[in-house]
């Protein structure tokens, strides 16, 4: 059976190769920084299953602490401008092909893979289907591009750690999140802010009630970085109690209206990492907060139409 | 209330633009130890929730295929594609984007987009592809505009396309918790509650790249002015000097 370890395995192996690249090229003045940072986290990959707790806390540490002291993105382009024009030419929409193998297979793969058995046994993980589809689509779609393209061997991780090392530690920015995440729930600071919320937050009247939800779920994703967190949190605090029990909210509205005004706070904090400072870094902005400046006004005002939307349709009439 | 000491640390580190991965870093060491941890649980905690969640990390997987792809001259196609389209402007080129991202995600197909996958190697080329042909050369700020706005079509599609599909994880969510409650709903009527935000947030995130264009317009033409106002300049100083 293929399980997520194996996508893994594919994973440390790239990064390992990033390592290998960066510790190779001499003109780079975080030459033994970036390649300290993406050997760890190689490692991590291959053997973080095996590692005990602790000994992988004191590796993202060491990461943490290498990134800290500054990583550097190579700045030399792989092929020069006027090849890329020509090859664009010489290719056309050809081109397009092996980008588009990776969304279409990651499709049809979690479509078919998990209906796949061999004696019995499933073939891939039922829980992990997507992610698995994801990984076997990748290098179908690198295989795809090496036939077609037939670049010099080594490419693909020349290109990988040129690409990777653009985006630098933000790469890993949402798994430490993750972690981040962890230690809040253990700590309860849901709990606390739920009671910080219903303390303060106006709740005389039904209108109010359902504002009071309704940005309390936003604002607490904000914080969380994530709507899914923040849910359980201000529906039991709030949702439940009051907009619900207190002034019969109808449940299925409130709820809906409820997560989809936390996506209104995801889209404005960096604590959302993957979704905001992963493509800042990816697309190469100066302005690590450009994408989330760019959302701010359509999140205030989606925020809005949910609030009105949960006023006008959430209580009996 | 000492725990929320986690969440000052994240405010102000942010705030003062460190290194994110230090701030959160110590956030959750912070957080841990003022909750009554010993340092060494706090580190294994924090290594065992980093190495269970690595399944976020698969996107990465794809940077090799556009790397060589990208080195082939994808993104100079990509614009020379959209160049040919007269109609395309950035705008609309991202308001196209939206749509297929938020309807393709409203029937489960999340997969179908993302920042690795489609922003950085076709949506963004494509949209500044369409501003370069519209609007010739562009300043570095108005390129980061676009490719801003270009990233928040992909979110903004995909969070507010996804919750019309049952089967979606915060559909299972809302409806698993409310069970623990006691309360039973159907997926699908929560899902139909997503609709009207769905609407509305292509209304509104529509509008507004329609607006960029808008904004193009103007900046190249106050851009176009500018240079008109120095080549003045630069003549009547010439002749200034001549004169004297």
């Amino acid at each position: 059976m293929i399980r997520l370890e194996a996508i893994y395995w594919l994973m440390g192996l790239m990064v390992g190769g990033v390592a290998i690249v960066n510790a190779l090229d001499s003109r780079s003045h975080t030459r033994w920084r970036n390649t300290i940072f993406w050997g760890v986290y190689a490692v991590i990959f291959l053997l973080g299953t095996r590692l005990g707790d602790f000994t992988n806390g004191v590796l993202v540490l060491l990461m943490v602490a290498t990134a800290s002291f500054g990583l550097s993105s190579s700045t030399r382009e792989s092929a020069t401008a006027e090849h890329r024009i020509f090859s664009a030419e010489r290719w056309g929409n050809r081109l397009f092909v092996p980008v588009l193998v990776v969304p279409v297979a990651t499709f049809l793969g979690s479509l078919l893979l998990g209906r796949v058995s061999i004696g019995g046994t499933p073939l891939v993980d039922p829980k992990q289907v997507t992610q698995i589809a994801l990984g076997v689509a990748t290098v179908l779609a690198l295989l795809t591009a090496l036939v077609m393209l037939r670049p010099p061997i080594h490419a693909p991780i020349v290109e990988a750690r040129r690409l990777m090392d653009s985006v630098g530690w933000a790469a890993v920015l949402p798994q430490s999140l993750a972690a981040l995440g962890v230690l809040f729930a253990s700590a309860g600071v849901g709990k606390i802010i739920a009671t910080l919320a219903t303390t303060y937050l106006p709740l005389g009247t039904p209108t109010a009630a359902v504002a009071a939800y309704a940005v309390g779920m936003a604002l607490f994703t904000i914080i969380m970085g994530n709507a899914f967190a923040a849910f359980p949190v201000m529906t039991a605090g709030i949702g439940l109690p009051l907009v619900v029990q207190q002034y019969h909210g109808d449940v299925v509205i409130v709820t809906a209206i409820g997560m989809l005004s936390g996506f209104c706070g995801t889209l404005m904090t960096p604590m959302a990492a993957n979704f905001n400072i992963v493509p800042a870094a990816l697309l190469e902005l100066r302005d690590r907060y450009g994408v989330i400046k760019a959302q701010v006004p359509t999140a205030l005002m989606l925020l809005a139409v949910n609030i009105a939307l949960l006023t006008y349709f959430a209580y009996p009439r | 209330m000492l725990p929320l000491i986690g969440i000052l640390i994240v405010i102000v580190g942010f705030a003062l633009r460190l290194n994110a991965l230090l701030v959160v870093t110590l956030a959750g060491l912070a957080t841990g130890l003022a909750s009554g941890q010993s340092l060494h649980d706090v580190i294994a905690a924090f290594g065992h929730a980093f190495v269970e969640s690595r399944y976020v990390a698969i996107v990465w997987l794809v940077l090799p295929v556009i790397g060589v792809v990208e080195r082939s001259g994808l993104k100079e196609r990509a614009r020379e594609v959209i160049g040919r389209i007269r109609a395309a402007t950035a705008g609309r080129v991202l308001l196209v984007y939206l749509a297929l991202r938020q309807i393709t995600a409203a029937l489960g197909l999340v997969s179908l987009g993302g920042h690795a996958q489609m922003v950085r190697p076709l949506v963004a080329p494509m949209a500044e592809g369409a501003a370069d042909n519209a609007h010739g050369p562009l300043a570095e700020s108005t390129r980061e505009r676009i490719k801003a706005m270009a990233a928040g079509a992909d979110n903004v599609g995909v969070f507010f396309g996804e919750d019309v599909f049952v089967a979606i994880g915060s559909i299972l969510l809302i409806r698993g918790f409310l069970e623990q409650n006691g309360i039973l709903v159907e997926p699908l009527h929560l899902a139909r509650w997503a609709i009207p935000t769905a609407i509305a947030a292509f209304v509104i995130h529509g509008t507004r790249l329609l607006l960029l264009d808008r904004r193009l317009r103007r900046e190249s033409a106050t851009a176009a002015a500018d240079m008109e106002d120095a080549l003045e300049t630069s003549e009547t100083f010439r002749q200034g000097s001549a004169t004297t």
